[in-house]
């Protein structure tokens, strides 16, 4: 059996007397496409930034690819291959689209490979990436020009950019339309097929069920369910959650 | 531009800008554009911190005084030549910066300001309390009435601000056009962001900050022998601070000709109103200009001069 991409163990996080996350038990395979869902506050957010190093765990450990990644920071694990879009797109705003994608190349790809990436590479990447997500022609605007879907493409295309392992996509379709929804799936697809392990963390539960491969459930910063979707969705527990008794 | 050319481009302005000068054989001129030049230097580096990164740094007077008074200690040690002093200064005030960034650069936005003015406030009272550069009576510098070659002295402190002018507007340009200057951006634009994205900001904005704190060493280490009397009063003048701030605004703070736009401008005019008796020719009419701009600059033109004039920045994006 070969040993999971990611691995957590009894990760906690409190916030004063208030308990965010409460040892969280989670192991995701390579090339998995696995679902994070719960209610508002039920910490999802809050292990994301736990996983990716934005915060600090008070207890438990996090193992990525191997390594124990507890104390890196932030831009160490994403040089090690965890990548992450935002809940809310975060683009930096005096660059123009095509920059957004650069900073990754420089300051991920290259540290990774301990070299500058030749110039024209970068710029053939930032391309290539642009026209997977379909922003090839808004490549020399500001953010502030794009659209609501655009933008979070864009936040996409930068975390792959960083030519992860595993993203971490954080509510990427939150206030999409139906078709930008399928238009953000297709994608998240075509990078899982090309080897990103995938975790979504989304409340649309439609493109949650016809994405994931497993789906875990947080509430109140507890783990209460991890299982084939369909299965989850029908544990007693899950529909109290989410449903109340 | 590439980094070459532009460094040559600019020697070529500053030799002219010399020439021409002493062709007018004006001493005044000379002792004027020491001062305007000293706020270009200081302006340029203010904007590596605050313009580049976006942390409003209100120390500047401590940096630029602490180069001050390492020449006036070192001074007092054995007579170095003025550009010794410079680098000392630029050393001193680097690894303060770098201190300082290591104590406040977890801090942010107001809290960050309100730390920069503390390290002032702290500095200036070591200082005051220093008997060996004055303390609070200051120290008296005797410089040479002449010098070789040159003649002036004066002349000869204009042409070694003009020369720290031409290498801090090149730093400043290397700095924009390198993955050091993408790296800054997005520390002003989203740290968190930049983080995601593998940037290491803390180690980028110890960076700005050693470089910025060392730029503004060297430009106060001439000060001593331009004056030829410092004391904390003056070597800690609010000016200082209000002006660095104030130049890069106005000038507009995404690229490095906006310091040094709103540096000639603003210093200019201050010089202007020194010697034309404006209201009375009362000595606090230049930071009533600059707070005047200031206000009409942050209304009408938050981008400064050149983003008024539209100027395409160095990413062919309009901010």
């Amino acid at each position: 059996m070969t040993a999971p991409l990611l691995r957590v163990e009894d990760l906690s996080k409190r916030f004063g007397g208030f308990t965010a996350l409460d040892t969280i038990n989670l192991e995701v395979a390579a090339g998995a496409r696995l679902a994070l869902i719960g209610p508002n506050g039920s910490g999802k957010s809050t292990l994301v930034n736990c996983l990716c190093g934005t915060l600090r765990n008070d207890t438990g450990r996090v193992h990525f690819d191997g390594a124990a990644v507890d104390g890196l920071t932030a831009h160490q694990r994403t040089r090690l291959g965890m990548a992450r879009s935002f809940q809310l797109p975060r683009p930096f705003t005096s660059l123009t689209v095509a920059e957004n994608l650069r900073i990754p190349l420089l300051y991920t790809v290259g540290v990774r490979r301990g070299h500058h990436v030749p110039h024209a590479e970068i710029v053939a990447r930032e391309q290539e990436l642009l026209g997977l997500v379909g922003l090839a022609e808004k490549a020399a605007r500001l953010p502030r020009d794009l659209s609501q879907v655009e933008m979070r493409k864009l936040e996409l295309a930068r975390a792959m950019a960083a030519e992860p392992k595993l993203l971490i996509a954080d509510e990427a379709m939150a206030g999409l339309s139906h078709a930008e929804v399928d238009d953000i799936l297709r994608l998240l697809s075509r990078l899982n097929e090309a080897g990103i392990t995938i975790i979504l963390i989304e409340h649309i539960m439609r493109a949650v069920m016809s994405f994931s491969d497993r789906l875990v459930v947080l509430v109140a910063g507890r783990k209460i369910a991890d299982g084939l979707p369909n299965d989850v969705v029908r544990n007693p527990e899950v529909e109290r959650a989410y449903l109340g008794e | 531009m590439r980094s070459r050319t532009f460094l040559f481009a600019a020697l070529v302005v500053a030799g002219l800008l010399f020439e021409g000068l002493r062709s007018l054989e004006s001493e005044y001129l000379f002792f004027a554009g020491y001062v305007v030049l000293q706020y270009v230097v200081l302006a340029t580096a203010w904007n590596i911190l605050g313009g580049y990164t976006g942390y409003v740094n209100f120390g500047t007077a401590a940096f630029f005084a602490l180069g001050a008074y390492t020449s006036v200690a070192l001074g007092k040690l054995a007579p170095l030549p003025i550009p010794v002093f410079m680098l000392a200064g630029g050393v001193i005030s680097g690894v303060v910066g770098l201190g300082m960034g290591y104590l406040t650069l977890r801090l942010r936005g107001v809290y960050f300001s309100i730390a920069t003015l503390a390290l002032a406030v702290v500095v200036q009272t070591l200082i005051t309390n220093w008997d060996f550069v004055g303390g609070s009576r200051g120290a008296y510098t005797l410089r040479p009435a002449l010098v070789p070659l040159l003649g002036s002295y004066v002349q000869y402190l204009f042409l070694v601000m003009l020369g720290l002018a031409v290498i801090a507007l090149a730093v400043a340009h290397v700095i924009e056009g390198s993955r050091l200057g993408y790296g800054f951006a997005t520390i002003r634009d989203d740290e968190a962001a930049a983080e995601a994205s593998g940037v290491p900001t803390l180690r980028l904005k110890l960076v700005a900050t050693t470089l910025s704190g060392a730029l503004m060493g060297m430009a106060g280490a001439p000060l001593p022998y331009y004056v030829t009397y410092l004391d904390p009063a003056s070597g800690f003048n609010l000016a200082y601070a209000v002006n660095s701030i104030a130049m890069p605004l106005i000038g507009g703070m995404t690229s490095w000709i906006g310091p040094l736009i709103g540096a000639l401008l603003l210093g200019s005019v201050q010089q202007v109103a020194t010697v034309s008796n404006w209201f009375g020719g009362h000595p606090e009419i230049n930071l009533l200009i600059v707070g005047l701009l200031l206000i009409l600059f942050v209304i009408g033109a938050p981008n400064g001069i050149v983003g008024l004039l539209g100027v395409e920045t160095r990413r062919g994006a309009r901010r």
